[in-house]
């Protein structure tokens, strides 16, 4: 299966900026269904991004974030060829992880 | 953090902490800024935090303390969100060392909607999307240099991010 995880790090001189988008459905388990039964909450919990062994960002996700969530950040270091590491962990266990080079 | 699986140092370092209390409890009204912030130093899912329902036991539960408005922390949010369930919302801050971001949405269900490590070496400055059930203040906090700062914005939701 194709990665749910899309990344862009672009670095620029001395800081890396990364944005990534992550296809993942989001559900708050306070909406209903077209039968009126409540979809169950289903959502990222943390999303964590590694480079050189050491968390650069850790995002802590409640159902509030929104569907096929969306989050850009920068860091110092980091040069062209590097890799990033990105993974999330949802509530219901289920996993990704990819790893992307920095452009 | 550290942890001790030596039963003595621990028990030590429990009548110390008990001294110290007391010796607290004795001068009378000394400010809560000694308590470290637990939750949002440790690595660990803040899953207390993410399931209470005001933004103030949120904001309780994941720092353990309160914060203070501070015209550092730029919230960039729209006026006026079309629709709810993305609404796109960034923040910046000149503030140093910030070790962690936090968004809430007042009138959500449970208002901490996210909350971001900063650690050392990452510029605090974060973009993300956030749902809205209604029109709400969004706040923002910011963790820097063991205090808390705070930037409130309202936004209006012509079509809520709740419903079906």
């Amino acid at each position: 299966m194709a990665s749910t995880i899309r990344v862009r790090a672009t670095s620029s001189g001395d800081t890396t900026e990364v944005q990534a988008l992550i296809q993942h459905p989001m559900d708050s388990g306070f909406v209903k269904d077209a039968k009126g039964e409540i979809i169950p909450p289903h959502f990222i919990q943390q999303l964590t991004f590694e480079h050189d062994g050491k968390s650069v960002f850790v995002a802590n996700w409640g159902t509030a974030v929104s569907k096929d969530p969306y989050v850009k950040f920068s860091f110092k270091g980091g040069n062209k060829g590097d890799d990033l590491k990105i993974s999330w962990v949802d509530n219901k266990g289920a996993s990704d992880t990819t790893t992307a080079k920095i452009l | 953090m550290t942890i001790t699986d030596n039963g003595f140092t621990a028990t030590r370092r429990l009548v110390l902490q008990g001294a110290g209390l007391v010796i607290l409890v004795g001068l009378g009204n000394i400010p809560l800024g000694v308590a470290p912030a637990l939750a949002a130093a440790n690595d660990k899912y803040p899953e207390d935090a993410f399931k209470q329902k005001g933004e103030a036991d949120a904001i309780k539960s994941l720092y353990g303390k309160t914060a203070e408005p501070s015209d550092k922390v730029k919230l960039d949010a729209p006026e006026i969100a079309e629709n709810g369930a993305v609404v796109p919302i960034s923040l910046t801050t000149t503030l140093a060392d910030v070790t962690s971001i936090s968004f809430l949405v007042s009138e959500n269900p449970n208002a901490l909607a996210a909350s971001y490590q900063i650690p050392p070496g990452t510029v605090p400055a974060v973009a993300n999307r956030l749902k809205m059930a209604k029109t709400s203040n969004v706040i923002a906090i910011v963790e820097a240099g063991g205090k808390l700062y705070s930037a409130t914005r309202e936004v209006k939701v012509t079509v809520g991010g709740c419903g079906g």
